[in-house]
């Protein structure tokens, strides 16, 4: 063990501080080529990726960039500027840090690139966009260190996987670069040392501390939940009443829309008038560091949020943790509650707020899941192909490159390590051509070999290709001012496709307050206050995670419980219920039912597979249901099951679920739906066949939406085996279309399938007609209505 | 039959469910607003990038409404070609077009879009009167027995939305036969000043449905 450098055991011992086993063990092993610390929130983890660093600049005879550091959020870059220049400058180190980041000044970035600071604090994105210059191989080459912050959370996107392959291009230009990773409490360290550390190089993991299990327990409140919804408003008084007990309580919600509806019934209610924020994803920047600054003040007593917070900055003084509907994955809900006592070895408080009747069995599966630190998670696959090509033009963009050096340099990406060389050769081919089907247009063909390397066919391209840069494909979005007579304000911003829903005059929520929309103008919603108007509207189609895999089988396995003393006697009542005139579902078995209800025929597929699979099953049995002239009409899901109504009803669901024909339903018809369509723009805006931005004119989403979907028909008619068509299909095995859990759930199942045919709609099944989110089929059911709807108009004016 | 067969100005004519107009009594076959080259249009202001398969698209969608019909003459109610460069088609869509026109009349009537002569042959017509029917791309108001299309007229019904032929007493608008088409909706007051009192909304799709006309102040 080395001797801690004089200036920081001084300063650690002034301040009566020790230092941490794992801040130690980061120093010791800092000639380590990879390293990465798993440990809880407020566990000092940034302090020790620094440590090595700084005791490397403490003698002042470095110059030029030694360390980078990268966040997945350009807030936490800032802060971290601040929190790190605090220790420098009592230690009187001749350390210059700065951050680098989308915010950052044209000039000051200009500077950076001309003179980098020692420690440089910057996103994903923007260290993709300096290695974009042609001046990358100055500014990197001598780079010491590389420290990546929140690995477990960038991990999980193509932000780590683009990250990734950026570390490699690092790694070329500083062939002794060492990395470091840091992460929160993961199910599989291992993979994400895999994934940080260059392939095939070791990475050695540091467990800090985990300290002590989280407080944790359900909200119990005067009001039973409601059978369906979220939002969990009955709860207010006691969210209220916790919030009164406690210095500072954070407010989680799983969506925007429901933190702003939340926010503003608390407030209603709030007559101490304590000082409550809001802060979301949505809200303007200006909004938000409001809210972030009145709370490093302590200046207030909660914050209504979304995952907006769920990374990064220290808050100080939280002390309670509130979830707000069920938590739908548990490794997330053990994160976040680590938001509250940042202190070292103090147990973290929680409480649950289930938001329906059916999320109480959710909740008291993950509270279970968490004594027993049972953390969920699906392990990702390889790195996507449509980042690669992101990265292949990005390389373009710095200079001429060779083949074999990048497929060499990109295989030693931990995500790309098992790429072949066919698949890499056909992202370069995509990059060079568009691919055969759209080999016509010039746009797309960006790349030529120019004496055995490749390079930019038209250097102009560079300036695109860099505004493009990025995976984050969120929808278009908004912004969202008051009108010009109120100051012109902006308020935040929300999803092109809901503002285009809005005619003036009409009301929805954004920052707890109600506003009327009074018109369009330049590209902003203008808005006026609206007080005491029912919001008619409130949709932020933020994201809706799914049910995590573990977390529903352990409700499978809850449900088989002979009762259930922990639950509310309410939902044990109605799980009884639902066991006495049906049954509950089992983990080895697929509980089907069919039951009219509304006049209607409807089947209940309990699948346990989270939303977006359940929604997938829906599009595809209907679509099944069409061919076999049982005329669906439409169907809703939750994260625990589909309930589709019709005119007919089933009688044979196992012939329904046969796995070839859904396989064969993915191939052909769903291929056609919407949601792979979405799956497919967000893939062609990574891979760079569509622009997010073209210089000098802003395309609205709306437009590219439409040319997203006829460039994926016509791809799917003329060129089914492109690239991207390819990688749209992979995608589809998760995220939005989900169907790898379809194929998990069928092989969990094993042909075990109860179909039962019932009198009544049941217990379980009963919730699901209060959902929102009917998704309508068209087909044969729909034409049948309009030829009915159309003959009765006809037969009304006499026509007929 | 799919087909929605009416009579008008002393002829019995038919609304296609693709939205081709039929007039049996002559082996005729009416279509508007195929605004062929959208796409092309759209790249060269560098818009939003359509793929350029839709003119084939199109041209296969007449070329079967002709082989079933087996019309003998073509009637293109105007806005044919999204703008006169459009209009310059690469070869092989030429050439399909070609075969098409081959063998039979074939008659282009001006439209807002397509103004000017193009070299594809056919006869080119400000408007024409064929019989009792006068065709032209835009109606003129107080026409009678009038064909004409500009208006790509749409009506939602039972939650969805189609494009329509609307069918009155004095005259028929066609629906866009083209594919990267928008629309009007039928209860829109120009239409519904243009048709009057009884007209009714035939709906495309897989059947030709008719509907009555939406008023002024009802929706469908």
């Amino acid at each position: 063990m080395r001797a801690l450098p004089a200036p920081f055991s001084d300063w650690f011992s002034a301040r009566g501080w020790s230092i941490h086993p794992h801040q130690r063990a980061l120093l010791d092993r800092a000639a380590d080529p990879a390293l990465l610390l798993i440990a809880p929130t407020g566990g000092g983890k940034t302090l020790a990726g620094f440590l090595p660093t700084l005791a490397e600049l403490a003698d002042g005879a470095r110059k030029g960039l030694h360390t980078l550091y990268i966040s997945p959020l350009k807030a936490l870059a800032a802060d971290i500027r601040r929190n790190l220049t605090v220790p420098v400058t009592e230690m009187g180190l001749p350390i210059r840090i700065e951050d680098r980041t989308g915010d950052t000044s044209y000039t000051k970035r200009r500077r950076q690139r001309a003179d980098p600071p020692h420690i440089l604090l910057t996103t994903p994105e923007s260290l993709a966009l300096l290695l974009s210059y042609e001046d990358a191989p100055r500014i990197f080459a001598g780079l010491g260190r590389v420290i990546v912050d929140e690995v477990h959370a960038l991990a999980e996107s193509k932000r780590g996987d683009q990250l990734m392959l950026c570390l490699s291009r690092l790694q070329s230009l500083a062939p002794g670069l060492r990395r470091v990773g840091l992460s929160a409490t993961v199910e599989d360290p291992g993979a994400i040392a895999r994934f940080l550390a260059r392939h095939p190089d070791p990475c050695a993991i540091v467990h800090a501390d985990p300290g002590p299990d989280p407080d944790i327990a359900m909200l119990t409140t005067e009001a039973a939940p409601p059978w369906a919804g979220g939002g969990g408003r009955y709860a207010i008084p006691e969210v209220l009443a916790a919030i009164r007990r406690h210095r500072i309580t954070l407010v989680f919600h799983n969506t925007r829309a429901q933190a702003e509806l939340f926010f503003r019934d608390l407030w209603l209610a709030n007559e101490d008038g304590l000082p409550i924020a809001i802060h979301h994803g949505s809200l303007a920047r200006e909004a938000r560091e409001r809210v972030e600054a009145a709370m490093v003040a302590g200046e207030l007593r909660a914050v209504v949020c979304t995952g907006s917070l769920d990374l990064g900055i220290d808050w100080g003084d939280v002390d309670l943790v509130i979830q707000v509907g069920a938590p739908k994955n548990v490794k997330r809900l053990v994160q976040r509650i680590g938001r509250a006592n940042h202190r070292y070895n103090a147990p973290s408080k929680a409480l649950l707020v289930p938001a329906n009747r059916w999320e109480v069995v959710e909740c008291q599966a993950a509270l279970e899941a968490v004594k027993d630190h049972d953390l969920d998670g699906d392990p990702r696959g390889p790195g996507p192909r449509d980042v690669l090509c992101q990265h292949i033009l990005v390389a373009a963009c710095s200079g001429p490159f060779e083949a074999d050096a990048l497929y060499r340099e990109v295989t030693s990406a931990g995500p790309y390590a098992a790429l072949k060389r066919a698949d890499f050769d056909a992202c370069l081919d995509f990059c060079a051509t568009g691919g055969y089907a759209l080999k016509a247009y010039d746009r797309w063909q960006r790349l030529m070999v120019r004496d055995g390397r490749w390079t930019l066919r038209d250097p102009r391209a560079a300036r695109d290709i860099r505004m493009n840069i990025g995976t984050i494909t969120d929808a278009e979005m908004v912004k969202v001012r008051w009108q010009n007579r109120m100051g012109g304000a902006p308020l935040g911003e929300v999803e092109e496709s809901f503002a285009s829903t809005l005619t003036p005059g009409e009301t929805f929520l954004i920052g707890g307050q109600v506003v009327r929309f009074v018109g369009l103008r330049e590209l902003a919603l203008e808005v006026a206050p609206a007080p005491g108007r029912e919001p008619k509207i409130a949709v932020y189609s933020g994201t809706k995670f799914s049910t995590s895999t573990q977390l529903s089988e352990r409700i499978l396995r809850m449900l088989q419980a002979e009762s259930w003393p922990d639950l509310p006697a309410a939902t044990a009542e109605w799980l009884n219920l639902q066991r006495e005139v049906s049954r509950l579902p089992a983990p080895d078995r697929l509980l089907v039912e069919s039951f009219p209800a509304e006049g209607r025929a409807h089947l209940c597929i309990y699948g346990f597979m989270g939303r977006a699979a359940q929604q997938t099953l829906g599009l595809l049995l209907t679509h099944r249901m069409e061919e076999l002239g049982l005329n669906p009409l439409g169907f809703v899901s939750t994260d625990y099951a589909t309930l589709i109504r019709g005119l007919d009803p089933v009688t044979d669901a196992a012939a329904l679920l046969d796995r070839e024909g859904l396989r064969a339903g993915l191939g052909s018809w769903l291929a056609g739906n919407a949601v792979m369509k979405r799956t497919f723009r967000n893939v062609a805006l990574v891979a760079g066949l569509i622009a997010r931005n073209l210089p000098g004119a802003r395309k609205s989403g709306r437009q590219a939406t439409f040319s997203s979907d006829i460039l994926y028909d016509t791809l799917r008619r003329y060129d089914p085996d492109h690239l991207l068509m390819q990688v749209t299909r992979e995608e589809a095995m998760r995220g939005l279309v989900n169907f790898g859990r379809i194929e998990a759930m069928l092989d969990r199942v094993g042909g075990r399938i109860d179909h039962l045919t019932l009198p009544r709609v049941t217990p379980l099944a009963a919730p699901l007609f209060l959902e929102h989110g009917r998704v309508p089929v068209e087909g044969a059911a729909r034409e049948r209505l309009l030829a009915e709807t159309a003959e009765r108009l006809m037969a009304e004016a006499g026509l007929g | 039959m799919n087909r929605y067969a009416f009579s008008f100005a002393g002829t019995e004519i038919s609304a296609l469910p693709s939205g081709a107009l039929h007039w049996p009594a002559e082996a005729c076959l009416v279509v508007s607003d195929l605004h062929l080259g959208r796409s092309e249009r759209y790249a060269r202001r560098a818009g939003a990038l359509l793929p350029p398969y839709e003119v084939e698209e199109t041209l296969a969608r007449l070329d079967a409404d002709i082989a079933a019909t087996a019309a003998r003459m073509v009637i293109c109610l105007g806005d044919t070609f999204d703008d006169l460069q459009a209009a310059e088609l690469p070869e092989p869509r030429a050439l399909l077009l070609a075969r098409l026109m081959a063998g039979r009349r074939w008659v282009w009537i001006e439209g807002n879009h397509d103004p000017g002569p193009v070299g594809l042959g056919g006869e080119h017509r400000a408007e024409l009167a064929l019989g009792p029917l006068r065709f032209r791309h835009i109606a003129a108001p107080g026409a009678r027995a009038e064909i004409s299309g500009h208006y790509h007229p749409k009506l939602r019904l039972a939650g969805q939305s189609r494009r329509c032929f609307l069918v009155g007493g004095a005259r028929v608008i066609l629906p866009a036969y083209g594919t990267y088409t928008g629309g009007l909706g039928a209860e829109d007051p120009v239409l519904c000043d243009l048709m009057g009192a009884g007209a009714v909304a035939v709906l495309t799709g897989t059947v030709a449905r008719p509907v009555p006309m939406p008023g002024k102040g009802r929706r469908g």
